[in-house]
């Protein structure tokens, strides 16, 4: 491919970068442990809308994904002490491995037959925890120790390590999808998502094709699982529940289908809202039950709105805004179908 | 031996809760392709009002038939008001919107009934039928589900098939540009399907309440197994729904039974394998996969 | 490809106008005062109790003010896990109120902030964080759940911040010298096992026992202690449940197969009376032991209530859980001469009306004056380690049957309980207290010291 579209992509990486920085500088210390929240769930969001907007296959079951990345990270912390940027290339591989092997059993499957089964494999992988609780510690879960290096010195806050570190792999994984989803494979899934056969015809391996895209959600949410695991310093089944899954898919879905920069507000959604809708809700002085429940009720309700409203995801609407303004973004060839389903999600 | 018959048998009953959840996604998904993840939600919540209606009156079946009807309403309406302006879009918005509908009954539910357990009764007897000294591990009351949801299962058959309004929603899931050339109001069919998947779910709820306790959560995992029995049915036939319920009932109260209660959902997961490897769109669906 | 160009440079500077203004909304926030109704925030500036000291009152650590203490908590408000300990912190919310209406702690006004963390260890390390870090708690009290409350126990000590009372039974808490700020409080699970099997192996020598029980920390432990006390040629019968599947069919009647008479249960409410239901319908009838936990006879007898109903007029809720076999380390709820009952329930009628005075409103309130105690141990103008130290000192037992186990040595709380019986709906002690400790081997023995009164003013002294 072309060098300008590089360039960008790796200019608005560095933009990014500098804006975390000075961020977590300027905020205080919890809000520093949230921008890594943002940054895990931003890597492993990104994987999920390669796989479900660009080759088009729905997966409830990432979080199943991360948890494998996330043990894998616990048991060689705890038993060989390995450098941490070692054990996440690590779990890295062994989740993408995990991945090829969903995939190859999920080439098959489509719609809500994929959903299903990604469904339950979601469901069911953490009960793997309880299976042998002398390796995988059961409910409670291995414990994960992680501290900021030596040379930045002791009173280096270590929330602020973690966001570095959480952005600094967002960002990586970030560009690298940019450049995955302009190259061939990425037309090739595209390709796929909207007609299989036509791309058959075309000489494009339809299942190569789609278990490639499992492989690399997987190894996302493999190292937001790893990421996760060092932030929160406790790996345990019940982090990983079906509600993980579903909120990737709901940030995938609520940012923007298919969007990279859409997984940066679907995180930042699943992230700040809950907090700012408890925050609203406990300061109105309600009673417990209510108080508690409020922000559930509300974030449903913003979903339900959030999809009415911007059928795209909210990048969708960020883009709408220029357009309402009579500034063009519109791109100068003709989509490939006129159905909306089948309409491009890029940017 | 005594065991595995209890073990069967306590099976059927979880299994025919199961299949009606399973029917009332195959129900949508026929009428409107889409997947409804609400389904638990709304009947945890219609069985909440069963509940409130059942303190009030003191009387069970008006409960019941509460239930069923504020099923059918709550199911026209989560159509009419929030499906409806996604259709035509990119069907994933669809599915966050009904995550976002299951999500906002819980909190509403934990609001207005508070979130504890509550019990909540049986239409007959609970205790244990025996045939001699053994007990059967079912009782009057297991009997009655199982019987319910084969009823109202024939009875959508039946008017599916010789019912004139059955036939409009049989056109409309299956073409609905076409279905809408020859007359048919292919809204009111959608908004009628989605009402009595409605019904199924809070048929369901009421069903198996009285085993799990009544919380804003309760319906979760049983919209978990009703889904995966749907996929292993397949998604468009409504006997694969049935069946489908049936066979993950039975095998994971055996599985239960003898392997021990966490290995449940790694079970489920391997029949899910299984059947989607031998056939990619569930046992009984009609669909072909096609091949070029 | 221009459009492209164009389009990231508004994403990202949208996406910093969000964060600018999540930053903005952040410096803002402040401690609120105790979530929940019914807690008067009357900054109370009387004399204290004590009365003789006159040092002024300061800013002696985060989280203390001249006229407030703020502490936090994470507790399980919604989800699946928040049936029944949901009512947990709102109890202790109340017996705060109470004190707070009454002088405070020399003065300041307890502000107890809990927030959700629906059972999941990765949403406790984030609300704990905001605590701690955001809203500079003095020190987290009551953290509920084991594998929620152990994803923050090592931020907790690093940050030296004081973890107290925590609301698990889970040994983990007994960790001086590598967790010197964690401290547990109830009865621990293994103690609770020796002590339940010690009894079990007297009174039903002989008999078939089964075991049904949580398949985690909770029930593993249990059995643990169990295992200590009761020969293993006893136990017939070992079944385990999860509580997300309450199909507990299977397992009772694997139980029922095996010939069990007597079924130890270390369960919670809703799965005893799974237990109790299924094993009905199975024409299945032990005598139950149950752990302290699940056994709460108002919590049961709700539970029970529809079948109760359904068996006809002459069986209520009450008779399905009569002759349960209990233990409990607080007093019995219809002891109503006891002093700690009545105090209790007076603060529970005027500040938790909406609850059913049962067996987690008794222990939010316990546990709140247990905390007030070290409190007002650790001084006028304590640091976070005072507060720690206070304990490592040993606290009176209060409204516990048996003592403390607290010590420099051992971060232990409750060490005994005794055994009771559910009939008529209320629990009543059979026989005296037992204490014990965790070991294997540790003998069980009956505790021979007297229990305390509450103070008149329902205040602990200082």
């Amino acid at each position: 491919m072309t060098m300008r579209p590089l360039l960008r992509i790796l200019g608005a990486a560095l933009v990014g970068a500098a804006l975390i920085a000075v961020l977590s500088m300027k905020l205080n210390a919890f809000r520093d442990y949230q921008i890594a929240e943002i940054a895990v769930d931003v890597t492993a969001v990104a994987g999920l809308t390669v796989l479900t907007g660009l080759s088009g296959q729905i997966s409830l079951g990432n979080g199943a994904f991360m948890a494998i990345g996330a043990y894998t990270t616990a048991l060689l912390l705890l038993h060989l002490g390995w450098p941490f940027i070692a054990v996440l290339v690590i779990a890295a591989i062994v989740t993408a491995a995990a991945g090829a092997i969903v995939g190859v059993a999920a080439a098959r499957l489509h719609g809500p037959y994929l959903a299903g089964a990604t469904l339950m494999l979601g469901v069911a992988l953490p009960s793997l925890a309880n299976a042998d609780q002398g390796i995988f510690g059961g409910d409670q879960g291995l414990n994960v120790v992680y501290s900021a290096p030596g040379f930045l010195g002791v009173n280096f806050p270590l929330t602020r390590w973690q966001a570095w570190v959480c952005s600094a792999v967002a960002i990586v994984v970030l560009v690298l999808l940019a450049n995955l989803a302009r190259s061939r494979v990425g037309r090739n899934w595209r390709a796929v998502r909207d007609d299989e056969v036509a791309a058959a015809l075309a000489g494009v391996n339809v299942a190569r094709a789609r278990v490639l895209a499992f492989v690399v959600s997987a190894t996302c949410a493999g190292m937001a699982g790893a990421l996760l695991a060092v932030i929160t310093g406790l790996v345990a089944p019940g982090a990983f529940t079906i509600t993980l899954s579903i909120a990737l898919l709901t940030a995938v879905v609520i940012g923007g289908l298919g969007s990279l920069s859409g997984a940066i507000w679907g995180s930042l959604v699943i992230v700040l809202l809950p907090t700012y809708a408890t925050d609203v809700a406990t300061s109105h002085g309600l009673s417990t039950t209510v108080a508690s429940n409020i922000p559930v009720a509300a974030y449903g309700v913003v979903l339900i709105l959030v999809m009415l409203i911007f059928p795209q995801g909210i990048q969708g609407g960020v883009l709408w805004l220029p357009r309402r303004f009579g500034i063009s973004t519109a791109p100068a060839r003709q989509p490939v179908s006129t159905e909306p389903h089948e309409k491009e999600g890029t940017e | 031996m005594v065991e595995f018959l209890q073990f069967t048998l306590g099976g059927v009953s979880f299994g025919m809760i199961y299949a009606a959840i399973a029917l009332s996604l195959v129900l949508i998904w026929r009428g409107t392709r889409l997947l409804n993840f609400a389904q638990g939600g709304m009947a945890m919540f219609t069985t909440f009002i069963a509940l409130e209606v059942i303190y009030r009156t003191g009387s069970y079946w008006a409960g019941f038939v509460v239930a069923l009807a504020a099923g059918i309403v709550l199911g026209a309406a989560a159509e009419f008001a929030v499906i409806r302006p996604t259709l035509g879009k990119p069907e994933l918005n669809a599915v966050i919107v009904t995550i976002g509908l299951l999500i906002l009954l819980e909190g509403l539910a934990g609001i207005f009934y508070g979130g504890q357990f509550r019990s909540f009764p049986t239409a007959f007897s609970d205790i244990g039928l025996r045939a001699g000294s053994t007990p059967l591990g079912v009782s009057r009351f297991d009997v009655f589900v199982a019987a319910a949801v084969l009823a109202t299962t024939l009875l959508l058959a039946v008017g599916f098939r010789y019912t004139s309004a059955g036939l409009r929603m049989r056109a409309a899931a299956f073409n609905a540009e076409v279905a809408r050339l020859s007359g048919i109001r292919v809204a009111r069919v959608i908004t009628v399907g989605w009402a009595l998947a409605g019904l199924l779910g809070a048929l369901a709820g009421v069903l198996v309440s009285p085993a799990t306790f009544l919380y804003p959560n309760s319906m979760d995992s049983i919209f978990v197994f009703g889904f995966t029995a749907a996929v292993i049915g397949g998604l468009d036939s409504p006997v694969g729904a049935v069946i489908g319920g049936l066979l993950l009932g039975v095998v994971l109260n055996i599985a239960g039974g003898y392997l021990g209660a966490d290995v449940t959902a790694l079970i489920a997961l391997g029949i899910l394998v299984v059947v989607l490897m031998i056939r990619p769109s569930g046992l009984f669906s009609g669909a072909r996969v096609r091949r070029v | 490809m221009k459009r492209s160009h164009r389009l990231r440079v508004p994403a990202i500077a949208v996406v910093a106008t969000a964060a600018l203004a999540v930053a903005a909304c952040s410096s803002g926030s402040s401690t609120s005062s105790a979530s929940g109704s019914g807690s008067s925030p009357a900054a109370s500036s009387s004399v204290s109790a004590s009365g003789s000291s006159s040092a002024p009152l300061t800013a002696s650590a985060p989280g203390i003010t001249a006229t407030t203490i703020t502490i936090g908590s994470h507790q399980p408000l919604t989800g699946p896990a928040a049936p029944g300990y949901s009512e947990i912190a709102p109890a202790s919310a109340a017996y705060f109120a109470y004190v707070n209406a009454n002088g405070g702690v020399y003065g300041r006004t307890i502000q107890y902030k809990y927030l959700d963390d629906a059972y999941n260890p990765t949403q406790t390390a984030s609300v704990v964080r905001q605590l701690v870090l955001q809203d500079n708690v003095y020190s987290i009290f009551n953290g509920l759940g084991t594998p929620t409350h152990l994803a923050v126990e090592s931020f907790l000590n690093a940050q030296k911040v004081p973890d107290v009372f925590v609301a698990s039974g889970c040994d983990c808490w007994n960790q001086p010298t590598a967790d010197p700020d964690t401290f547990g409080w109830q009865l621990d699970y293994i103690r609770e096992g020796k002590i339940l099997g010690q009894y079990v192996a007297k009174h039903f020598a002989g008999k078939k026992i089964g075991y049904f029980y949580q398949d985690d920390e909770f029930g593993m432990d249990g059995v643990k202690g169990l295992d200590d006390e009761i020969p293993k040629s006893m136990v017939v019968a070992r079944q385990t449940y999860v509580p997300t599947n309450t199909n507990v069919g299977p397992a009772v009647a694997a139980l029922r197969a095996s010939g069990a008479q007597v079924v130890l249960s270390f369960s919670i409410p809703a799965f005893t009376a799974l237990l109790k239901l299924n094993s009905l319908k199975l024409g299945f009838s032990p005598t139950l032991v149950v752990s302290n936990v699940g056994s709460d006879p108002i919590t049961l007898s709700g539970l029970l209530e529809s079948f109760a109903k359904q068996g006809g007029a002459t069986v209520n809720g009450n008779q399905l859980t009569a002759g349960i076999i209990t233990d409990g380390y607080l007093p019995t709820l219809g002891d109503t001469s006891n002093s700690w009952i009545a105090l209790f329930k007076k603060i529970h009628d005027q500040y938790d009306a909406k609850a059913p005075f049962d067996g987690n409103v008794l222990y939010g309130e316990a546990v709140a004056y247990t905390f007030v105690q070290a409190m007002l141990k650790a001084g006028r103008n304590p640091t976070r380690a005072d507060l720690v130290s206070a304990i490592d000192a040993g606290l009176p037992q209060g409204p516990a049957v048996a003592p403390y186990a607290y010590a420099s040595t051992s971060h232990d709380g409750v060490t005994g309980a005794y055994i009771g019986t559910i009939g008529n709906g209320v629990l009543t002690q059979q026989g005296p207290v037992y204490t014990t400790d965790a070991s294997a081997t540790g003998a069980v023995t009956t505790y021979t010291g007297a229990e305390e009164q509450a103070p008149a003013s329902g205040i602990p002294a200082p």
